[in-house]
C-alpha cells in the first residue's frame, strides 16, 4: 500500500476526510446563503433570478459545483464506514449507560442529523435543482408548468424565472415546515460539526480556538441556519399575504 | 447504609454473562467502592458462591488497575477520580448501583469485572517510548527544558493506561490514550528524535487493535481520572498528520 492509502484508512485519515468535506461543506454554506439573501429584496425576484443565471453559467462555479456534489457523497460514505466501525468497536453494549453525564447531544447524533440533512439535500436538490435543469415543475401531484419552467425577459433577455418556482414551492406550508425542521438539524450539526472539523486537523490552540467555538456554535449553528429557514416562512408569509 | 448492586457476572471469555442481583446492609459511608466489593466478596465466599473478580491494586488512584463502569459512568459519578477513591458517601442509603466491565471488541471481558487490557500494553510496545541507551544518570540541567514545557508533558504523562477513555467513549476509541502516550514525549526534546515514527506506529497498532474513531464527544477527558485535555488529541492529528506527509517513513 502507499502512504495514501495507508493514510485514507486509519481512523484518523477517514476523520480527515470527513473533516476537510465537512468544512468545505461550511465554505458552500455562506456562499449559498449570501445569494440566496436576494430573494428578501423586494424586487419581484430579480435579483434572485440575475443571481441564479450567473450561478449556472459561470464556468468556475460550474467546477467547484462539482466538487460540492462529491465532497457531499464522500462525506456522507465517509460516515458510514466510519459508524459502522465504530459500532464494530463496541459489539457489546452497556446495560445501563449514562453518556449525558460527560458529554453533548449533538456530538452524540452526528449521524442521525446527517441522515436528516442528507434526506433534506435530496428532496432540496429535486425541488429546484432537477426543476432547473430538466423541467417541469410538479409538486404535490401538480404540474405548474409542462415541459419547461416559467420564463422572464429582463433587458430584452429572458432568463429561467427560478424565483416563481421558489415562490411556488414555498407556498405549501408542509413544504416550509420541512425546511425549517431541517434547518434545526443542520444547527445541531454544525455545532459540533465546525469545531469538531478543526480539531482533526490538529487546529486547536488557546489563541484562536475560542473564536473557532465562537464561530462554530453562533455564526454556523444559530445565525446560517436561522436565515436559511427564515427564507421559506418569509416567502409563505407573503405568498398568503400575512404580515409582508 | 443498605446498598442494592447489579453486578455483571462471566466466568470467562468463552461463556455468556448475565447481571446478578446482590443486596448488602451496614455498609459504612466512609468505605471505598472496592471495600464495599471485598465486603461482598467475603460474603460470598462464607455462603461457597464464587467471589466477583475485579482488578485492583494500589487502592490510592495512581496504578490503573481498578475499572468498573458504575452506574453508567467510568469509575463511577465523580470525576477526576478512580473507582478505588470513590467512596460510598457519593451514594444514598437504598440506592441500585450498577457495575459492569469496560466495553470494547479490542478489551475481551477475562470474568466479571475484568477485561483483558493488553492492547494498551502492545500500543505502546509500538513506539511508546524513547529508544537510547540510558546509561548513567544524565547531568541536572544538560538538557534545559522550559517549566512550561514540562508541565505540559507531565499533564499527559499522568495518563495511568486505565481503559476509562475507551470505556467512556461512544466509539470505544482509544485516542485520548494514545494522544496522551503520544504527547508526553512528543513535547520534549528526548522524544524528538522519534517523534514520526512513534505517531505512525502507534496510531496503527490502536487501529490494528480495533478500536474506534475519535468524534471529539469530549467524553473521554470528562471521565478521565487524570483529567487529560482534549488538547493531546489535537496534538496527536497534528503528529499523525505531519508525520504521515513529511516522514521518510513508508
Amino acid at each position: 500500500m502507499s502512504w495514501v492509502t495507508t493514510t485514507l484508512s486509519s481512523t484518523l485519515g477517514r476523520k480527515v476526510v470527513m473533516s476537510l468535506t465537512g468544512l468545505f461543506l461550511c465554505s458552500f454554506l455562506i456562499v449559498h446563503l449570501v445569494g440566496n439573501l436576494q430573494l428578501f429584496k423586494g424586487d419581484e425576484g430579480r435579483a434572485f433570478n440575475e443571481y441564479s443565471y450567473f450561478m449556472t453559467h459561470n464556468p468556475i462555479i460550474k467546477t467547484i459545483s462539482y466538487l460540492l456534489y462529491s465532497s457531499i457523497i464522500v462525506h456522507a460514505l465517509m460516515a458510514l464506514v466510519l459508524t459502522r466501525h465504530n459500532q464494530a468497536s463496541r459489539p457489546v453494549k452497556y446495560a445501563y449507560a449514562k453518556p449525558e453525564a460527560n458529554s453533548p447531544w449533538t456530538s452524540r447524533n452526528m449521524g442521525i442529523l446527517g441522515t436528516i440533512i442528507l434526506v433534506f439535500i435530496i428532496i432540496h436538490m429535486r425541488t429546484f435543482w432537477y426543476t432547473m435543469h430538466f423541467g417541469p415543475v410538479v409538486l404535490n401531484g401538480e404540474t405548474i408548468t409542462a415541459g419547461s419552467i416559467p420564463q422572464v425577459t429582463y433587458d430584452g433577455e429572458p432568463i429561467k424565472d427560478l424565483y416563481a418556482v421558489t415562490v411556488f414551492a414555498f407556498s405549501y406550508l408542509w413544504y416550509v415546515a420541512l425546511y425549517v425542521v431541517s434547518m434545526i438539524a443542520l444547527s445541531f450539526h454544525l455545532v459540533h460539526g465546525f469545531q469538531s472539523g478543526f480539531q482533526t486537523l490538529g487546529l486547536r490552540h488557546k489563541k484562536y480556538s475560542p473564536l473557532i467555538e465562537f464561530l462554530g456554535t453562533y455564526g454556523f449553528g444559530i445565525v446560517i441556519p436561522a436565515l436559511f429557514a427564515a427564507m421559506p416562512v418569509y416567502i409563505y408569509l407573503k405568498a398568503h399575504h400575512i404580515l409582508f | 447504609m443498605d446498598i442494592a448492586l447489579k453486578v455483571w457476572r462471566q466466568k470467562n471469555s468463552q461463556t455468556p454473562g448475565k447481571m446478578v442481583d446482590y443486596k448488602l446492609s451496614d455498609i459504612s459511608p466512609d468505605m471505598s467502592f472496592l471495600e464495599m466489593f471485598d465486603v461482598l466478596n467475603e460474603d460470598l465466599s462464607h455462603k461457597g458462591e464464587e467471589p466477583v473478580a475485579f482488578d485492583h491494586d494500589c487502592r490510592e488512584g495512581i496504578c490503573g488497575s481498578c475499572s468498573m463502569y458504575i452506574n453508567g459512568r467510568p469509575h463511577g459519578p465523580q470525576t477526576g477520580t478512580t473507582t478505588c477513591q470513590l467512596h460510598m458517601r457519593s451514594f444514598n442509603d437504598g440506592d441500585t448501583i450498577v457495575v459492569e466491565p469496560w466495553r470494547a471488541r479490542a478489551f475481551p471481558v477475562l470474568k466479571d469485572l475484568i477485561v483483558d487490557r493488553d492492547a494498551f500494553d502492545r500500543i505502546v510496545q509500538a513506539g511508546g517510548y524513547v529508544s537510547v541507551n540510558t546509561g548513567s544518570a544524565p547531568d541536572a540541567n544538560e538538557i534545559l527544558i522550559p517549566r512550561e514545557v514540562a508541565d505540559e508533558a507531565m499533564d499527559a504523562a499522568q495518563c495511568i493506561g486505565c481503559g476509562a477513555c475507551v470505556a467512556a467513549c461512544k466509539n470505544a476509541s482509544a485516542m485520548l490514550f494514545v494522544a496522551a502516550k503520544v504527547s508526553h514525549l512528543a513535547v520534549l526534546p528526548q522524544g524528538q528524535a522519534e517523534h514520526q515514527l512513534r505517531a505512525e506506529r502507534m496510531v496503527a497498532q490502536m487501529d490494528a487493535e480495533g478500536f474506534g474513531a475519535c468524534s471529539f464527544t469530549g467524553a473521554c477527558s470528562v471521565e478521565c481520572p487524570k483529567s487529560i485535555s482534549l488538547d493531546h488529541i489535537a496534538r496527536l492529528n497534528r503528529e499523525y498528520l505531519g508525520a504521515k506527509l513529511a516522514s521518510n517513513n513508508a
